[in-house]
């Protein structure tokens, strides 16, 4: 596994693609699951919509996100992306 | 282009994308803090696009582009600097790039392309390859602004979700195509003919994701105005605007320009997937833009045409000025094509305004140039606003009119200066 993420790694060197890697997501409980985003998109679009949502907005978004573009998420992760995503990029103070 | 591919090389993306976030160090706070200043509107006299965009903002050129303000590197998502707005044509390098799915297409050879061109309104079906629409259809060559619905949408107070764009999501070229209406009337348009329906070879990353499909008026597709284009500024499209071709819609926001254009349908029924019935759409009548008839099934309406607008390139909010020196400023305006009539400039919080001299005239659709230079004799602050309005009477909002997608930003700057 380790070598096959290598070639591809060496594969995508220099493209836009090889750049995403270097968007790091806040540790944190949850943060496995909110990396699910990564499948159809960079992770960048996560720090680039905060702080602004408040836990309401990111489930929202994230619903949007399965029940339009499909995403392969299951309905039982939804509230522990948006506590995640509430916690590390979401309006601070809002709960 | 084989879909399967583009979907299987967006797994390994997302795989790459796992695997290296851990291997590579965050980078550093000098280095954050310097890319923070990457794309920041307060500097321009305008509410200021959120700190995690500011923060994660970094230069990064595309294979073939100059160095662009980085939104989302997947689908790309890229913002032309300020500095490319000091002349009235965006250079192609510098050309903002914006997709909606992460299934970019691979470059296409010339040679390879066609454009299916058919619907149940069509006379027929037929295929034109590039070196076909070239030599039977007639070049026109236009000046137009390609505007992001959702240019300036990281200045909405309050902030709404969605690519957190500053100023730069826009560009002016000259571009040279053919006519779509010469191309439809060759192929025939049916009387029931309702919408022109749209399809580029982008792709998405999931089965069940919408594709992105557009359509326009049929009225509106029929204008003379509206190009297939190939050129831009004397050169073949970047691959990131369009490469072979993209749909040209003067006036109309970039949401209609469909790069990579695949297929043309002209249709008796209006096109409902995601992103013409949900996606890209304003609240009924906030707005004085055109309406788009066979739409309007839902409380809402789709976005037609830009609004008004002007962008002061010169100044910078806090920017010094010494005593006796004019206080330049200088920037570009642009409308939905009635043409720029005015910009007008004030020099103390819109109290008084003062014409600016407006630049060459490159055509309706293009960006005007303006400029005027204030004389300074006192100390003191200053607050610099220009307003531009169009010939058809329409001009720039004081107070932001908000929306929940975000877009038609078109508020005044109001930038701070310091005569000392």
């Amino acid at each position: 596994m380790r070598i096959v993420i290598a070639v591809i790694a060496a594969a995508l060197a220099g493209s836009a693609a090889s750049q995403e890697s270097k968007v790091r997501l806040a540790d944190g409980p949850g943060k496995d699951k909110a990396m699910q985003c990564g499948s159809c998109h960079s992770l960048d679009y996560i720090p680039m919509n905060s702080r602004f949502l408040d836990k309401a907005g990111w489930t929202a978004t994230t619903n949007k996100m399965i029940n339009v573009f499909g995403a392969p998420i299951q309905k039982s992760d939804v509230d522990a992306i948006a506590d995640y995503l509430a916690q590390h990029y979401g309006k601070p103070g809002a709960k | 282009m084989d879909k399967s591919y583009v979907r299987g090389v967006t797994r390994r993306h997302f795989m790459a994308g796992v695997a290296g976030a851990g291997a590579l160090a965050a980078l550093s706070p000098a280095s954050r803090a310097l890319a923070g200043q990457l794309g920041g509107t307060g500097v321009l006299g305008l509410a200021e696009i959120p700190d995690g965009t500011l923060a994660e903002a970094v230069m990064y050129a595309l294979p073939g582009k100059a160095p662009l303000i980085k939104k989302t590197y997947r689908p790309p998502n890229f913002e032309t600097p300020i500095e490319y707005f000091r002349t009235p044509i965006t250079p192609n390098k510098a050309f903002f790039v914006r997709y909606h799915l992460a299934g970019v297409p691979q470059p296409i050879k010339a040679a390879g392309w066609s454009l299916a061109v058919g619907g149940d309104a069509a006379g027929g079906e037929a295929k034109f390859t590039l070196a076909q629409l070239k030599k039977d259809f007639k070049l026109v060559e236009l000046t137009a602004v390609c505007q992001c619905s959702g240019n300036r949408r990281g200045l909405f107070e309050p902030h709404v979700p969605g690519v957190e764009w500053g100023v730069g999501a826009m560009g002016n070229a000259v571009w040279r195509g053919v006519r779509l209406k010469d191309v439809l009337s060759k192929v025939g348009v049916k009387a029931g003919a309702l919408e022109v329906i749209f399809n580029g070879a982008d792709t998405p990353p999931l089965e069940k994701t919408p594709d992105f499909v557009k359509s326009l008026p049929v009225d509106v597709a029929m204008s003379e105005d509206v190009l297939i284009a190939f050129d831009m500024n004397g050169q073949p499209l970047p691959h990131w605007n369009g490469f072979p071709a993209r749909l040209i819609v003067p006036g109309w926001t970039g949401t209609y320009w469909i790069k990579q254009l695949a297929s043309v349908r002209v249709s008796t029924t209006p096109e409902k997937n995601f992103w013409m019935s949900t996606a890209y759409r304003l609240p009924r009548g906030k707005f004085n833009t055109p309406t788009f008839s066979s739409q309007l099934y839902s409380p809402n309406e789709p976005i037609t045409t830009m609004v008004v607008n002007s962008l002061v390139t010169s100044l910078r909010n806090g920017e010094r000025i010494q005593r006796g020196k004019p206080i330049e400023v200088r920037g570009l305006a642009w409308d939905r094509g009635n043409g720029i009539a005015k910009v007008e400039v004030s020099t103390d919080a819109g109290a008084h305004w003062a014409a600016a001299k407006l630049g060459k005239d490159l055509g309706r659709y293009s960006f005007r140039e303006f400029a005027l230079s204030v004389p300074t004799r006192e100390d003191g602050g200053r607050v610099v606003m220009a307003r531009a309005t169009s010939k058809s009477g329409e001009t720039q909002v004081e107070q932001l009119i908000h929306n929940p997608a975000g877009y038609h930003h078109n508020v005044i700057q109001r930038i701070y200066v310091e005569v000392v």
